[in-house]
């Protein structure tokens, strides 16, 4: 379940995840059955010495996975107190600050946790995924309507003859969106989140596994329309981008600021439509800029082009980046091989 | 926010550190919930008591230590409490508060038995 909103999970589909098929037999009968298709899947989240532990998972069509986790950070402190005779009876230091007698086998367990903690390991994964291949991921969070696909759409075309690029669709319901995105000659995967309103790491973990994204692409994910979950669910992307359309209000930032934070980028959309509206678009930067000072701000119009050059410049700009940092760490790697393997020589 | 289903991802947390621990009965959870992290906490009191009805943490005590929204400057590099995730700056007047303080969202400690 979604620990924002409270909308449910166990609804989410990812394509070609597990479908029923409905065979109609000559005579007449008609019987159906599901499909699932088994997925092995592994994760190594955090150091070695974290606590690991293994669990599985039971599809509704029987298939069953397990894949053991290693939580980073979850460390389990236990402290027992004895309140018995011979030790030290000390009410006031107790565990619980209010202890009432006869309850003395009860202890305090640290956890430690952030309610959200799940999310991030699984977040983290994804993020070394990217880094180590060198790929670029957004993460397109806006209101529904905002012009998020066409934008998207305008986006590919603009540099698919210079850079792989693979999509992930998130929606409650259709694979319209992977459609579309298809239609431009890229590889989309339409995930339907059911009931819920985001997508989170875990989610998006399988749509690398599936798009198998080539080594320094861009990855683009396009989120469910909703300006408030998303912010809360990393999922291991190196920005998010928020969309807003002029066609809204200018104090939407002010409204929803969790996400306007959470965001690193900024498309006004719909510019092209500014001469016909009361829409006042340096308010709405300014507003944005309240709740987020360091936001990179780009006015385009995903239909009409405009501004769309200095949107891909910066994507192509995060591309450079990654694949520099990917040469770095490689180069670290190297020479870390060489001085182990001259302290093995000198041995 | 919606703090129904955040508790309910507190009594998931809970509830696999009880089942880890092979405890009977959770006696207290102990959160720790920012200023700035947009959760009501009597909202969430209400519904911590309604989501662990019949589960083992049913009739658990509920802390929730409040953590005050603290930030910086960006302006003039001041450290000044907050109350939203962004402001005005009370020694220089800066709009660009960089919050530090306030944002948790977890869940600390649990008393068993």
């Amino acid at each position: 379940m979604c620990t924002v909103c409270g909308c449910g999970a166990g609804e989410t589909k990812i394509e070609g995840e597990g479908h029923a098929h409905e065979h109609v037999h000559a005579d007449g009968t008609v019987h159906s059955h599901a499909h699932g298709h088994d997925h092995d899947h592994h994760h190594a989240h955090g150091a070695a010495a974290a606590a690991a532990h293994e669990h599985s998972h039971h599809h509704a069509d029987g298939t069953v996975h397990s894949h053991p986790h290693v939580h980073q950070g979850e460390h389990v402190h236990e402290h027992a107190h004895a309140h018995g005779i011979g030790g030290d009876l000390d009410f006031g230091a107790g565990p619980a600050r209010a202890h009432a007698p006869g309850l003395s086998q009860s202890r305090m367990v640290q956890i430690e946790q952030d309610i959200l903690a799940k999310n991030n390991t699984y977040a983290d994964a994804n993020r070394r995924a990217f880094d180590e291949r060198g790929i670029f991921a957004l993460n397109l969070v806006s209101s529904p309507g905002s012009g998020k696909t066409t934008l998207l759409v305008k986006t590919i075309e603009l540099l698919r003859d210079k850079v792989a690029i693979a999509v992930v669709e998130g929606d409650q319901q259709t694979s319209n969106d992977a459609e579309r995105i298809r239609a431009t000659g890229v590889p989309a995967l339409q995930i339907n989140t059911g009931k819920g309103c985001h997508l989170d790491g875990h989610m998006v973990g399988h749509a690398i596994e599936r798009l198998k994204p080539a080594d320094g692409s861009l990855f683009l994910i396009e989120n469910v329309g909703n300006l408030v979950c998303p912010a809360a669910f990393d999922l291991g992307e190196h920005h998010k981008v928020a969309i807003l359309s002029v066609t809204e209000g200018e104090d939407k930032p002010l409204k929803y600021p969790d996400m306007f934070r959470a965001a690193d980028v900024m498309l006004l959309n719909k510019c092209d439509l500014l001469p016909h509206l009361d829409f006042d678009a340096d308010l709405a930067e300014a507003n944005a800029r309240r709740v987020n000072p360091d936001l990179t701000v780009f006015r385009v119009s995903a239909t009409r082009g405009e501004g769309m050059s200095a949107w891909v410049d910066w994507i192509t700009a995060g591309l450079v980046a990654q694949g520099a940092r990917r040469a770095e760490s490689v180069d670290a790697l190297k020479a870390r091989i060489a001085e182990l393997e001259r302290q093995l020589a000198a041995r | 926010m919606h703090e129904m289903s955040l508790a309910a991802g507190v009594l998931q947390l809970v509830e696999e550190t009880a089942v880890r621990e092979g405890a009977q009965q959770v006696k207290l959870v102990v959160l720790e919930i920012g200023r700035l992290s947009s959760v009501e906490p009597e909202a969430l009191r209400f519904c911590f008591a309604a989501v662990t009805h019949g589960t083992i943490a049913q009739d658990a005590a509920l802390e929730i230590i409040d953590i005050p929204g603290a930030g910086t400057c960006l302006a003039c590099g001041a450290t000044v409490p907050m109350t939203e995730q962004w402001g005005e700056c009370p020694a220089c007047g800066g709009s660009f508060l960089q919050p530090n303080a306030g944002t948790e969202m977890r869940v600390r400690e649990i008393e068993i038995e």
